[in-house]
């Protein structure tokens, strides 16, 4: 335990002390957190589904089009110069976070587009009957439907590690070396359920697979934000996260891939930018990244999500993680002391996200009283319908922390929580 | 069209027991739900008048009452009868606001004949009782889909 994880311990006799991480000056940098719902003050709690932005991001996308608006890697005059630097500089800046070179990282929408570049570039490509597809119980839709989809087309079969018999949401890692073998040409997982906010043990995982030769996937969606991830030591083949999820823009998603197999696989969107060379007959292909970044891309997103990146790493990451540690911990403590509640996935290895059922209470139901009381919190299948039928439950409600929230936001969650209890 | 089910013996619901739309009108939740001024007697009030609808027996729960877009289950019964022509509703939902907002809409359009339901201007009923937040198509309650199956049946009937 590092000096900073020591510090965040708490002195539960003082009040409201959240941890020597100063969460209150970090809330300052993120003007939405001032705002109010239905005359209440926001405690922003969804911030799985997406992260508030502080103002160097604002402030970034709109000095983008105040003063360097222009295509990149076209034109050749001022602003196309500048356009192109800062739009390069933020895939140095990923490159930096991920540990990995730049011409392995490759822009999109989002985890959801960059899942599907794999699936129908890598997958479509190389996938043939008979061989097999891995991905686990607790995948986010965007990490189905896509490989679902992809083995319909060329006979593959997917397979699903499946959730231990005590359905703690945690995956039943005894069935690995069975799931995962000659046959296994794919394995897609993701490192941080959005549900359950639980941890994989990917690099179990990718062990595995490298034993039978698989290419490995990890959805990294939920992961990027709460701890660091180096893709060369959790030698996967493929990374995938959004940009909004990580302080950053919407519409702009990150795909790690390694060199070798992006040189391989055929383009994913064809026109322009992506092209090398272009007559009627035929065209050749772009070098890495841009051969499979076709069309002009969002480019004040990336600039904007540049901006985040070295925002968050300027950061004290290891407070911030212990912050939030401290956080789930507070929460999960009042949790399992109020009646009736049921802590759905409750697993020791998890970020910072409570998900959680009130007995007898609709999930929604729930969730719109929460609303009221100017709680945001997340209700229903979380996108991952085959987990909450393999719990058996119609969804949850998530609490999902981001290192501005503090204690104070936990207490007003449970005393909001003790009225709708007291209501419904 | 397969909820219409003209004389079908349907035992174990009796439509006709929901005051909805018949002693509590659409003019009644308005007027209610004027007073109330901070949301947990609005809410209060909303899953009280949910309460007013018989759950489902099992054995209506099927495919072609359900209906879809909603995060939470939502069945709808319509029957049609045949004597005075009016569309008798019920609905049943596993979320207790859901049912709660379902009975709003029972209350303005249960027990009447198709041309007035038709002619029922909804988006004002909404607008007067400041539930349109619930309508949007991003809260997926599916009360949008239930009014257009209704109003659906009661046009397939003019
Ligand atoms: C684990 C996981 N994978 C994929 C996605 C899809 O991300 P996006 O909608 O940004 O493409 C999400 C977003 O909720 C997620 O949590």
């Amino acid at each position: 335990m590092g000096p900073a994880l020591a510090g965040a311990r708490i002195d539960r006799g003082r009040a409201r002390v959240n941890s020597l991480f100063d969460a209150e000056t970090l809330r300052a940098e993120f003007p939405i957190l001032g705002e109010t719902a239905y005359g209440k003050p926001l405690v922003y709690l969804d911030n799985a589904a997406t992260t508030q932005k502080p103002r160097a991001v604002i402030d970034a996308l709109a000095a983008y089009y105040l003063h360097d608006n222009s295509n990149v890697h076209r034109g050749a005059h001022c602003l196309a110069e500048r356009a192109t630097a800062a739009f390069e500089t933020a895939r140095d800046d990923v490159a930096a976070l991920l540990n990995a070179s730049r011409e392995e990282i490759i822009w999109t929408r989002g985890t959801t587009e960059a899942i599907n570049l794999v699936a129908q570039s890598y997958g479509g490509s190389t996938l043939k009957p008979g061989d097999e597809v891995v991905i686990s119980s607790l995948e986010h839709h965007a990490n189905i439907v896509p490989w679902q989809q992809v083995c319909a087309r060329t006979g593959a079969t997917l397979r699903v590690i499946p959730l231990k018999a005590e359905h703690n949401g945690e995956l039943d890692l005894a069935t690995l070396d069975t799931l995962i073998n000659e046959r296994t040409r794919i394995v897609a997982v993701v490192h941080v359920s959005n549900a359950l906010g639980i941890i994989n043990p990917v690099q179990d995982i990718i062990a595995r697979a490298r034993t039978v030769g698989a290419t490995v996937l990890v959805d990294g969606a939920q992961a990027v934000s709460h701890f660091p991830v180096d893709v060369q030591a959790l030698d996967c083949d493929f990374y995938t996260f959004s940009a909004h999820k990580l302080f950053g823009p919407t519409g702009v998603g990150v795909l790690y891939g390694r060199r070798a197999l992006l040189e391989a696989m055929p383009p994913y969107q064809t026109g322009g930018e992506m092209i090398e060379k272009v007559t009627f007959e035929t065209s050749t292909w772009n070098q890495l990244p841009y051969k499979f970044e076709a069309g002009t891309p969002h480019i004040g997103g990336v600039v904007a999500f540049g901006a985040a990146v070295r925002w968050f790493r300027a950061q004290d990451r290891t407070a911030m993680a212990a912050h939030e540690a401290d956080l789930l911990a507070y929460a999960t403590q009042q949790a399992r002391a109020f009646p009736g509640l049921k802590i759905i996935g409750d697993a020791p290895n998890k970020v910072a996200v409570l998900s959680f059922l009130l007995e007898g209470a609709h999930p929604n139901d729930v969730g719109t009283l929460l609303d009221q009381q100017g709680v945001a919190v997340r209700t229903g299948h979380h996108c991952t319908m085959p987990l909450m039928d393999a719990l058996g439950i119609p969804g949850t409600v998530r609490a999902a922390f981001a290192p501005y929230n503090t204690r104070d936001d936990v207490d007003r969650l449970f005393a909001a929580l003790e009225k709708v209890r007291r209501f419904l | 069209m397969s909820s219409g089910t003209d004389g079908l013996d349907m035992n174990s619901l009796d439509m006709n027991s929901i005051g909805l739309g018949r002693d509590i009108t659409a003019d009644d939740v308005v007027d209610n739900l004027s007073f109330f001024d901070d949301w947990e007697e609005r809410y209060g009030y909303i899953i009280d008048l949910g309460k007013q609808l018989p759950p489902f027996p099992a054995a209506l729960k099927t495919e072609d009452r359900f209906i879809r877009g909603c995060q939470s289950q939502v069945w709808l019964e319509l029957q049609h009868d045949a004597e005075n022509g009016c569309l008798h509703m019920a609905v049943d939902s596993d979320a207790l606001i859901v049912r709660g907002l379902a009975a709003i809409v029972l209350a303005a359009l249960n027990h009447k004949t198709p041309q007035q339901i038709a002619d029922y201007d909804m988006a004002d009923y909404f607008s007067k009782i400041d539930l349109l937040k619930h309508l949007s198509p991003t809260r997926g309650n599916g009360v949008r889909a239930m009014v257009s199956r209704i109003q659906g049946e009661a046009n397939a009937r003019l």
